[in-house]
């Protein structure tokens, strides 16, 4: 193979494939983002107020996902507890 | 009642003045009463496009402060007598466009028009939020590249939740792929998305895809309208995207690297 051929085949794929690829699960992402119903931020805010009657959380320590698979939702809670001190 | 169109895409330079123009010029020949509103509050451009900067004497805000009424701001073209262009304003209050005034104007102009064209402001916004706010269709002028693709997407979003249809719970916004400044020589070398690759990422009807172009230069360093230059490509395919959204079935054309002979080669094409 020729140094032209290999830059033809490398050019043959191009940078294309590459954007396509990235574009496709960023705005799957996106999508899925948008779509989240509003009341998951308020339900996060509520959820943080609760806890922290009982524990001192950050702003972070509550994650609320809503997930879809198949026709089921699955709403996905992560409560970070801040390390014990002895 | 007329059809309102918004010409929207969130990223800049994409086109949308440029097809706001050709659109509304393209309506408008084929015998339908058409008004091209730019919203680019502060950024006034499409007077310029259309060729009728030095007619400007009242814009959109002056109309919607009362300052004028809406026919002494409208201007009709020269070219055609079926269109109308409504300037935007040079003030620098992006404000200046209220959800009242904008929604008062277009109601009075669907009362004597067939089509109003909106032609959006770039950016998620004010101004771009009042262009696709009372639309019923909207062209989503995208070119083949990952942030203008991203931004299309985001807008998109912002139609199917924001628009005036949405909030009321009205049949959705039409929502069109139109794809501009296409280079089939630079997809065959894989270095631009195809027209395929965009269309599978966004999930759109295709209105058209407009070739890159020297004849759009030339078109506005004139101030006119792309459509009415039929030897180029891109005047072409512009006029294919009204039939289109006219309803005829109009296969796309110029997606393909033209081979071209001696005397273009020599000549340009
Ligand atoms: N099909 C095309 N071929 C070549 N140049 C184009 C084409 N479409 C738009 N342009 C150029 O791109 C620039 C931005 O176009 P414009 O219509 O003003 O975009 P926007 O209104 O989205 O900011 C202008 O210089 C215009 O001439
Ligand atoms: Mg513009």
């Amino acid at each position: 193979m020729s140094l032209l051929d290999y830059f033809r085949s490398k050019q043959k794929k191009g940078s294309a494939s590459l954007a396509k690829e990235r574009l496709q699960i960023l705005v799957a992402h996106e999508r899925a983002e948008r779509n989240k119903p509003s009341y998951l931020r308020d339900l996060q805010n509520e959820l943080l107020q609760v806890v922290r009657k009982y524990v001192q959380v950050d702003d972070q320590a509550i994650s609320v996902q809503l997930e879809q698979e198949g026709n089921q939702e699955i709403l996905e809670l992560n409560i970070t507890l801040p390390e014990q001190r002895s | 009642m007329a059809r309102t169109i918004v010409i929207t895409s969130g990223k800049g330079g994409v086109g949308k003045t440029t097809t706001a123009a050709a659109v509304g010029m393209g309506l408008a020949l084929r015998g339908n009463r058409t008004v091209v509103i730019d919203f680019d509050v502060g950024l006034r451009n499409l007077d310029l496009i259309m060729g009728c900067e030095r007619r400007v004497v009242y814009d959109f805000v002056n109309v919607i402060n009362g300052e004028a009424r809406l026919n002494q701001a409208l201007i009709r073209d020269k070219r055609c007598e079926d269109l109308y262009i409504l300037p935007a304003s040079q003030t620098k209050e992006k404000e200046a466009l209220t959800k009242e005034g904008v929604g008062q104007i277009i109601h009075e102009l669907s009362e004597h028009y067939d089509y109003i064209v909106c032609d959006s402001p770039a950016g998620i916004e004010h101004g771009a939020y009042m262009a696709m706010y009372y639309a019923d269709d909207a062209v989503v002028v995208t070119n083949p590249e990952v942030s203008s693709v991203r931004d299309s997407d985001r807008m998109l979003g912002i139609l199917s939740s924001k628009s005036k249809r949405a909030e009321n719970d009205e049949e959705p916004v039409r929502e069109f792929l139109l794809l501009t400044r296409y280079n089939p020589a630079r997809v065959e070398a894989g270095e631009m998305l195809s027209v395929g690759d965009v269309q599978e990422i966004l999930a759109l009807d295709l209105l058209g895809v407009i070739p890159e172009s020297t004849a759009v230069l030339n078109a506005s360093n004139s101030g006119i309208p792309v459509v009415l230059d039929q030897n180029s490509e891109a005047g072409q395919a512009y006029a294919d995207v009204v039939g289109r959204y006219l309803g005829e079935d109009l296969p796309h054309r110029f997606l393909e690297v033209q081979k071209k002979g001696l005397f273009d080669r020599l000549f340009g094409g």
